[in-house]
């Protein structure tokens, strides 16, 4: 595909125009920011990556990788920013998920040492997380405010800050792995998932397609478990002090 | 016999050099306009928030070096919510026995309702079906699986109509006296508090104007304690 190709299908943004502008969604400005800001984030990155793989430079590949973590920490933090201490927390788990993937899959030969490889399946697996991060901050800053009562109770037990935020923590990470799992179970039935998609359309042999797909899946299942489980139990400490007292959100 | 004492307790900017005591085996009340730091007071019994400076003491320990979770299951809490878990009242009963993966066994969850006046037929009933007042007495028996000597209550009756407002109070004290226990008991009905109590601590923006017997209260000349006897604050 080259450059007319892509003005060609600048078509697919005209449709939508005129059928908003017609029916007077007021939406013209927002689809023409999206597709601009598509053009331009999606041109710089061809770019970048063009120069990563060319300069096969595994300092390059690192900073990449460095950009990606600190993009999705950078998205996380500004949800979760009433938890104390989330900045490492998030820092940590995504940085120790994208390496822990990475040396099994090149420990096991799976996929190269080669930025080609590594790149986009960092990509996967950090947008992943940070997606299952997301949801799970909310969802247990939501729980967290709801269950305050609940909390001192069983602190006012004898009990410690583990058992107190048990319910909200469980809550919170199974409401994160609930997506992933249920978009596994229906995974090629209603559409074909993206990279085996861009694996067929650049001509790779389906099956080969289909092994790459699976490798992703089962790596995101397992990234989605530690990454929630990994928030959740660096989380839940910072929310009490050594006297077994609640501090709670940040205000 | 003084069981907790507060000596020069203060807390951010909620109570401010609170010193007074409580009798063991009498039911003292906090009382006072909202935003007076009563439950921010009562919190610092348990030690579920500690001061900024000054100590409390009980049994003449200071729970700034006590061991926090032997305290807190001599003093057992209501809350004024009474919250619970979503499922039956056996659950809830078995709280706190849970957490430290033990089990309440049937004959003392029974036990337990029946000191509360309900039968053995709520224990397998679901939370959510409960009245407020039922679940009142359920959230009083679960403080006693601790088998606790101190009782803190905070405004356990707020929600409640006079009737089960009074049967709650009758239970209380009765539980009370069986039980020999010392209650630290949160209101802002001044009516409750000289039905229920032996002594009062009166506390207006974190400062504790008047502690002493009930009585006491009605012959004070503060201006503050006088507007909230006239109900005007």
């Amino acid at each position: 595909m080259g450059f007319q190709e892509l003005l060609l299908s600048g078509i697919f943004v005209i449709i939508p125009l005129v059928i908003v502008v017609v029916l007077k969604l007021g939406l013209t400005k927002d689809i023409l920011i999206a597709s601009v800001r598509s053009i331009i984030q999606l041109l710089i990155v061809g770019m970048i990556l063009t120069f990563v793989f060319d300069s096969d430079s595994i300092i390059y590949m690192l900073l990449m990788i460095i950009v990606m973590i600190a993009a999705a920490s950078q998205n996380v933090i500004k949800k979760g920013v009433r938890i104390p201490g989330i900045k490492w927390i998030i820092i940590l788990t995504l940085t120790v998920v994208e390496a822990v993937s990475m040396i099994i899959m090149l420990g096991f030969g799976i996929i190269d040492f080669i930025p080609q490889q590594i790149i986009p399946i960092s990509g996967m697996l950090i947008g992943n997380c940070m997606v299952l991060s997301l949801l799970f901050v909310n969802k247990f800053t939501d729980e967290l405010e709801n269950s305050e009562e609940m909390i001192e109770l069983i602190l006012s037990f004898g009990g410690e800050p583990k058992d107190a935020v048990s319910r909200s923590l469980k809550s919170a990470i199974q409401t994160s792995m609930i997506p992933t799992i249920e978009s596994q179970k229906t995974i090629g039935l209603v559409q074909l998932p993206g990279m085996m998609s861009g694996l067929i359309i650049g001509g790779a042999a389906p099956m080969e397609a289909v092994m790459y797909q699976l490798l992703i899946l089962f790596l995101i299942l397992t990234n989605a478990t530690a990454a929630s489980v990994m928030v959740g139990y660096l989380s839940y400490p910072k929310l009490f002090n050594s006297r077994l007292q609640y501090i709670g959100l940040k205000k | 016999m003084e069981i907790i004492e507060f000596k020069n307790v203060s807390h951010r900017e909620i109570l401010h050099n609170i010193s007074g005591y409580f009798r063991e085996n009498k039911i003292t009340t906090f009382i006072g306009p909202s935003g007076a730091g009563k439950t921010t007071c009562l919190k610092h019994i348990n030690g579920l928030l500690s001061p900024d400076s000054g100590d409390v003491f009980y049994r003449g320990e200071n729970i700034a070096s006590a061991d926090i979770i032997s305290l807190r299951k001599k003093a057992g809490m209501a809350f004024q919510s009474a919250p619970m878990l979503a499922g039956t009242v056996y659950d809830n009963l078995n709280l706190p026995l849970k957490i430290f993966n033990k089990e309440l066994n049937q004959g003392r969850a029974v036990k337990l309702l029946e000191m509360v006046d309900l039968d053995k037929s709520f224990l397998q009933r679901k939370i959510n079906k409960l009245s407020g007042g039922e679940k009142s007495r359920v959230s009083l028996a679960r403080t006693f699986v601790s088998k606790p000597e101190v009782l803190l209550l905070d405004e356990i009756t707020s929600s409640l109509d006079y009737t089960l407002v009074r049967d709650i109070e009758r239970l209380v004290k009765k539980l009370q006296q069986e039980h020999n226990l010392t209650v630290v008991w949160i209101t802002h009905d001044l009516a409750q508090a000289e039905r229920v109590s032996d002594d009062i601590w009166f506390l207006n923006q974190g400062e504790l104007l008047l502690q002493g017997p009930i009585d006491s209260l009605y012959s004070s000349s503060n201006t503050i304690i006088q507007q909230f006897l006239r109900g005007e604050r």
